[in-house]
C-alpha cells in the first residue's frame, strides 16, 4: 500500500494545477484527442464498461453499464448531468477534484459526453463550493478557448457544451432525479422510478448523471488504460455472479478525530483501520475510536472492532452497514456520546428531508423529536423501540419512500441502536431515572427549531 | 383478455385499458386507500398510503412470483398476469405507519374542522389506523392562512398530498398554489400578492382529502353528516355539469361536482359551484299575482285558481305568442307548448332569451366554461322544432309584439341575473295579456298582468340538454319556497292531467313523438345520453 501513487490527486499541491498548460504537462487531453480521433463512442462505453468502473457518487452502479441504458439511435439530444451536489456530511473529494484539477473532470466529462453521444453537459455544483466554481468557469473558459468544448472539438465533427449550474444548497439535489429537477428550475422532489433518467431524464430526454470523481476516474482510465485500472482494488467475488468488484483508485476523505484529517486516494479494499492508522496518523489525541462512519453520515457506523472492514463496494455491507457511499470515513472517538451522535445525523436528515413522501418526512422529523426528548432527559426505553421501528421501515428498501434520502436517514438509526443499545439504554436510565419505564405517550418538549 | 389478479381473486380489464392497482382493485371491490392520487392529477406516488405488495403470474405455468418490497399501488401499472395482494400484514403494518405518521403533526381538531364526517384521514384511520398514540403529545394549534378569496387553509391540518398544487398545476393552469419550506415544516402556500383566484378554484376544496383547504361560502355552515345529496346537473351554463347539490330541510348548502367523464370530469367552475345562492333569495318571487289595478297593484291569487284563470284569460285574449325558456327542463318546455296549443292552435312559440356573457373559457386540463349562461337551449329549441316549422328566438319575438303581431304573450323567464331592461320590456306594456313567469321581479314583470313565481335550478325535475348534445335528466334537489309552483307542476295541471307532476312519463311521450329525442325513450345512466348518436344502432 506505500507504494501506491495517487493518480486522481497527482496534481494536489502542484502550483498552478488547475490551468490546462499544468494540466497538458501532464499528458492531459492527450488521451481525449486520440480517442476522440481513433474510437467510435461504442468503444469508448466498452473501455469503461471493461474497466470494471464503479460510479463514485454513492451507489456504486457501474458507470459503463448505466450508459448502455440509453435508447439506441435516439435522434437526441441525450443530456449529460454531472453531480457536484457534494452534500454528504463529511464529503468533500469532488471539491479538492474540482479545485486542484478541473480540466481532469473536463476531460473525463468530454470523454463521457462523447460516449453517450451527449451533445451538452450540465455541470451541477453545489451552492457552499465558491472556489469550485470559479476553478471550473475558468477551466471551462480555457477548454473552450483551446477548441476542447463547442463545436466540431479538435476537428472531430463532435461537439459539446458545457454548462455550470449552481444549486441552491439542497442535499436531495445530489439524488440523481432530484438535480435534474433542480436544473429544469423545479423544486427538487425526486422523482418516482421508472422511468429511469436513462430513458427520460433532464428535459424528459434521456440522460446520465454521473459524479465528479467517476469523471475522473474515465479521464485517468482513457489514459492508463483497462490494464492499469483492474490492477488496482478487489477483483469481483468468483462465488458472486452478481459482484461486479471494485477496481480502481478511490478518494477517501477522513475527518472527525484523527491526527491527519484530508482526502487521501487509496485503493479500493483498504481497510478503515490502515486509513485512519496509516494516512490518517491515527485516532486524534491517542485515544482510541468508538466508531467510524465508512462512507458519509448515511452509510451507518462502523464498531471499533469492525474496523478491518475493507472500504471497497462490498465491505461495509457485510457488517451491517448501507455501503460505501462516499467513501467518507469520519472517525468518532470515545469521548463522544452515541446519543449525541444519532442526534446530530437525525437533525441532519429530518432538515434535508424533501418531504415528498411520508414516511420520510415524518419518520425524520419524529426521530429528531424523540433524540431531542431523550437528550433532554426525558427518554424511555420504548423509544429505542419505536426508533428502530421508524429506521427499519423507512426508505426505498423497504419500499416505502421514492428516492434513497430514507434509507440514509434511517441507516444510522438502525446501525446506532442496534450496535450500541447498551450505551442508549444506560443513558436513558441514567438521565431520567424516574421515567425511563413509561410506555404512556408523553407531553411533547417545546419545539425547537431543526432549522 | 388480461387477466389481473386482486387478493386471489381473477379480474378481467380491457385489452387497451390502461389502469394502475388502485382502479384494478376497486372493480375487484377492493378498496386500496390513497391520499395523492387522484384519476384527474398526474400521479406523484408520495403519500405512500397505497402501498401494496404485487407480483406476476407465469401465463404458461400459473406460478406466482412476487415482488420483495411494497409498491405504490397508484404508481404500478396493471398488466396481463399482474398479482395485487393488499391483506398481509405487510400492507396492513405499512397503512397503519402511515396513519400514524400523518398523525404527528395533525392537529386533531375534527370536533371543530368542516371536514368531519368525509374525512379520508379519519377515515382510513378507523379503517387502517392503530388505536395507539405512540408520538409524544402536542399542544393542538391551528394556523390559518387566507390563500384566495374563495379558500381558506388550515395549515397544521395539510398531509402534503399536494394534490390542490397539481390541480393548479394541470387543470386550471394558474400555478398559484405551491408548496414551501421542507421536510416536516412543508406547507402549501400562495406567492404574496398572487392569491388562489381563477374560475375553478373552489375544486381544491373537493380534492383535499383532509380538512386543510376549506370553502369560505360553505365554511361553519353545516355539519357535512347533517346534509342530504341529490344528483343533479348544473345550471349555470351550457356546459351543464353534473353535480352533486347538498341541502338540508330545503336550504342548499353547497354543490359539488359529480364525475362525468362525458362533460366536466371531476370539477366544476365557481360560477356553479357559488352559483345557488338565489335560490334563497329574499327578493324572490313567491306568490303567483294577478294585476288588480294599472299600477301594479296586485292580488294573490291561489294556485288552484291560476290554473283556470290563465287558461280562461289567454284563450280570450287572442293570438298567443309563448317564449320558452331554455331555463325550463325539456319535459316543462314540452307542456308549456302542449298548453298553449291547447289555449291557442295557432299560439307562436318562441325559444326565450339566451343570456350570453364573455366568451367560452378554457382550461389546460380540458374544462370549459361556456359564455352561455342557460342550461337547455339545446333542448328547448328540439322541442319548440316538434311544434313549429320555423325556429325564432327571442328578438324576433320583441321585434314582432312591438310590431304588434299579437294581443298576449306567455314569457318564461326563471334567470338568476337580471336579463331585461325597461327599452326592451316597453312594447309588451300594449299587450292585452301579459303573463310573465320569472324568479325575480323585473321590469317586464312589472307589467304583467299574471306575474308568476318560477323554480330555481334545483328545484327542478327533468331533463336538460347541453351545448355537446347530452341529454341529462335529474330530479328536483330542495323543494320550491312555499307559494312556488315549479313550472312543471303549473303545466301539468294545466293540461288537466292526474297525480303528481312525473317527468318521467311526460320524458316518455316526448321520445315517442320524435325521432330526434327518441334516446330519451329508453333508461338513461347517470352520466346522461349523446342526443346525436342513434341510440338504437347496433354498436
Amino acid at each position: 500500500m506505500t507504494t501506491f501513487q495517487p493518480v486522481l490527486l497527482e496534481a494536489v499541491g502542484v502550483a498552478g494545477s488547475h490551468t490546462l498548460a499544468s494540466y497538458r504537462s501532464r499528458g492531459g487531453y492527450a488521451p481525449l484527442e486520440r480517442m476522440l480521433k481513433e474510437k467510435q463512442p461504442t468503444d469508448v462505453i466498452e473501455l469503461v464498461k471493461a474497466s470494471g468502473l464503479r460510479g463514485r457518487g454513492g451507489a456504486g452502479f457501474p458507470t459503463g453499464l448505466k450508459w448502455t441504458f440509453l435508447p439506441k439511435d435516439h435522434p437526441g439530444p441525450i443530456y449529460l448531468c454531472i453531480n457536484a451536489d457534494e452534500s454528504e456530511p463529511g464529503t468533500f473529494n469532488n471539491r479538492i477534484l474540482m479545485e486542484d484539477d478541473p480540466h481532469q473532470v473536463i476531460e473525463g466529462i468530454i470523454l463521457s459526453a462523447y460516449a453517450t453521444r451527449a451533445t451538452t453537459a450540465y455541470l451541477y455544483l453545489r451552492y457552499e463550493y465558491p472556489q469550485s466554481w470559479d476553478r471550473l468557469q475558468g477551466a471551462i473558459d480555457e477548454a473552450y478557448a483551446a477548441g476542447l468544448l463547442g463545436k466540431n472539438i479538435q476537428g472531430s465533427g463532435f461537439s459539446l457544451d458545457l454548462y455550470l449550474h449552481r444549486g441552491a444548497a439542497a442535499y436531495i439535489c445530489g439524488e440523481e432525479t432530484g438535480l435534474i429537477e433542480s436544473l429544469e428550475g423545479k423544486r427538487a422532489w425526486p422523482r418516482i422510478k421508472p422511468p429511469f433518467p436513462a430513458i427520460e431524464g433532464l428535459f424528459r430526454k434521456p440522460t446520465v448523471v454521473n459524479n465528479i470523481e467517476t469523471m475522473a476516474c474515465v479521464a485517468q482510465i482513457a489514459r492508463r488504460g483497462v490494464d492499469w485500472f483492474r490492477s488496482i482494488g478487489v477483483p469481483s467475488d468468483p462465488n458472486n455472479p452478481r459482484d461486479p468488484g471494485s477496481y480502481g483508485p478511490k478518494l477517501y476523505c477522513l475527518s472527525g478525530h484523527v491526527e491527519r484529517p484530508g482526502c487521501y486516494e487509496a485503493p479500493l479494499g483498504i481497510t478503515a483501520r490502515q486509513l485512519i492508522d496509516g494516512q490518517g496518523g491515527g485516532v486524534w489525541k491517542g485515544r482510541k475510536a468508538k466508531a467510524v462512519i465508512p462512507g458519509g453520515i448515511s452509510m451507518g457506523l462502523l464498531t471499533e472492532a469492525e474496523l478491518d472492514t475493507p472500504l471497497d463496494f462490498a465491505g461495509p455491507g457485510k457488517v451491517g452497514c448501507l455501503g460505501l457511499g462516499t467513501a467518507a470515513v469520519v472517525v468518532i472517538d470515545e469521548t463522544v456520546s452515541i446519543v449525541d451522535f444519532l442526534h446530530n445525523s437525525c437533525r441532519f436528515f429530518a432538515h434535508e428531508s424533501c418531504g415528498q413522501c411520508t414516511p420520510c418526512r415524518e419518520g425524520t422529523a419524529w426521530s429528531l423529536r424523540m433524540l431531542e426528548r431523550i437528550r433532554a432527559g426525558k427518554g424511555r426505553l420504548k423509544d429505542l423501540e419505536l426508533l428502530a421501528e421508524i429506521g427499519n421501515t423507512m426508505g426505498m428498501m423497504p419500499g416505502s419512500t421514492i428516492c434513497g434520502l430514507a434509507d440514509g436517514a434511517a441507516w444510522p438509526i438502525k446501525n446506532a441502536i442496534k450496535k450500541f443499545r447498551g450505551e442508549f439504554e444506560d443513558y436513558i436510565k441514567r438521565t431520567n431515572p424516574s421515567g425511563w419505564m413509561v410506555t404512556d405517550p408523553v407531553p411533547a418538549l417545546p419545539i425547537v427549531a431543526a432549522h | 383478455m388480461p387477466t389481473v389478479i386482486v387478493d386471489g381473486k381473477d379480474i378481467e380489464i380491457g385489452a387497451h385499458e390502461r389502469l394502475n392497482c388502485i382502479e384494478v382493485a376497486r372493480r375487484a371491490g377492493v378498496e386500496i386507500p390513497h391520499y395523492c392520487w387522484h384519476p384527474g392529477l398526474s400521479v406523484v406516488a408520495s403519500c405512500r398510503m397505497c402501498l401494496i405488495e404485487t407480483g406476476t403470474r407465469d401465463a404458461a405455468t400459473g406460478k406466482i412470483t412476487m415482488m420483495p418490497k411494497l409498491v405504490p399501488g397508484c404508481q404500478t401499472p396493471a398488466k396481463d398476469g399482474t398479482v395485487i395482494v393488499t391483506n398481509t400484514a405487510l400492507v396492513k403494518d405499512s397503512r397503519a405507519r402511515v396513519e400514524e405518521a400523518l398523525l404527528i403533526d395533525h392537529p386533531i381538531d375534527c370536533s371543530i374542522c368542516d371536514k368531519a364526517g368525509e374525512c379520508l384521514l379519519q377515515d382510513y384511520h378507523f379503517e387502517h389506523g392503530q388505536a395507539e398514540r405512540r408520538t409524544d403529545l402536542h399542544p393542538f394549534h391551528s394556523r390559518r392562512r387566507d390563500v384566495g378569496p374563495t379558500v381558506t387553509l388550515f395549515v397544521d391540518r395539510c398531509i402534503m398530498c399536494t394534490r390542490c398544487v397539481r390541480f393548479t398545476r394541470e387543470v386550471s393552469g394558474t400555478s398559484e398554489l405551491m408548496v414551501i419550506n421542507r421536510g416536516s415544516k412543508e406547507e402549501i402556500s400562495v406567492f404574496p400578492g398572487f392569491p388562489l383566484d381563477n374560475k375553478l378554484s373552489g375544486n381544491v376544496v373537493d380534492l383535499c382529502p383532509v380538512g386543510a383547504l376549506g370553502d369560505k361560502d360553505f365554511l361553519y355552515q353545516q355539519r357535512v353528516w347533517f346534509l342530504k345529496r341529490e344528483s343533479n346537473v348544473c345550471g349555470g351554463c351550457s356546459a351543464g355539469c353534473s353535480i352533486v347539490t347538498e341541502h338540508n330541510q330545503d336550504t342548499v348548502y353547497r354543490l359539488k361536482p359529480r364525475e362525468n367523464p362525458h362533460v366536466n370530469k371531476w370539477w366544476m367552475c365557481d360560477d356553479g359551484r357559488y352559483g345557488w345562492h338565489h335560490l334563497h333569495d329574499p327578493a324572490r318571487l313567491l306568490s303567483a299575482g294577478r294585476l288588480v289595478s294599472s299600477n301594479d297593484d296586485r292580488e294573490t291569487v291561489e294556485w288552484s285558481d291560476v290554473t283556470t284563470r290563465l287558461r280562461q284569460e289567454l284563450s280570450g285574449a287572442g293570438r298567443l305568442a309563448v317564449a320558452v325558456s331554455p331555463m325550463l327542463t325539456l319535459e316543462e318546455a314540452w307542456m308549456l307548448c302542449a298548453t298553449a296549443r291547447s289555449i291557442d292552435q295557432q299560439a307562436a312559440l318562441f325559444v326565450g332569451h339566451v343570456p350570453v356573457s364573455g366568451s367560452d373559457e378554457s382550461f389546460p386540463g380540458g374544462f370549459t366554461i361556456r359564455a352561455e349562461k342557460c342550461p337547455n337551449r339545446r333542448g328547448v329549441e328540439a322541442v319548440v322544432a316538434l311544434f313549429e316549422s320555423e325556429e325564432r328566438g327571442w328578438s324576433d319575438l320583441v321585434a314582432a309584439v312591438s310590431a304588434g303581431e299579437f294581443d298576449a304573450a306567455w314569457i318564461t323567464a326563471g334567470y338568476p341575473h337580471a336579463w331585461i331592461d325597461d327599452t326592451t320590456a316597453a312594447p309588451f306594456g300594449q299587450l292585452r295579456c301579459l303573463v310573465v313567469q320569472d324568479l325575480f321581479d323585473s321590469p317586464l314583470a312589472k307589467l304583467a298582468t299574471w306575474r308568476l313565481p318560477a323554480a330555481g335550478f334545483a328545484e327542478r325535475a327533468g331533463t336538460w340538454v347541453n351545448a355537446a348534445h347530452r341529454a341529462q335528466v335529474f330530479a328536483a334537489a330542495v323543494r320550491a319556497p312555499a307559494g312556488v309552483w315549479p313550472e312543471g307542476r303549473l303545466y301539468w295541471n294545466m293540461l288537466g292531467r292526474r297525480g303528481l307532476y312525473d317527468p318521467a312519463a311526460v320524458r316518455r311521450q316526448i321520445a315517442e313523438s320524435s325521432s330526434s329525442l327518441a334516446a330519451l325513450g329508453g333508461e338513461i345512466p347517470a352520466v346522461g345520453v349523446d342526443l346525436r348518436i342513434d341510440q338504437l344502432a347496433s354498436s
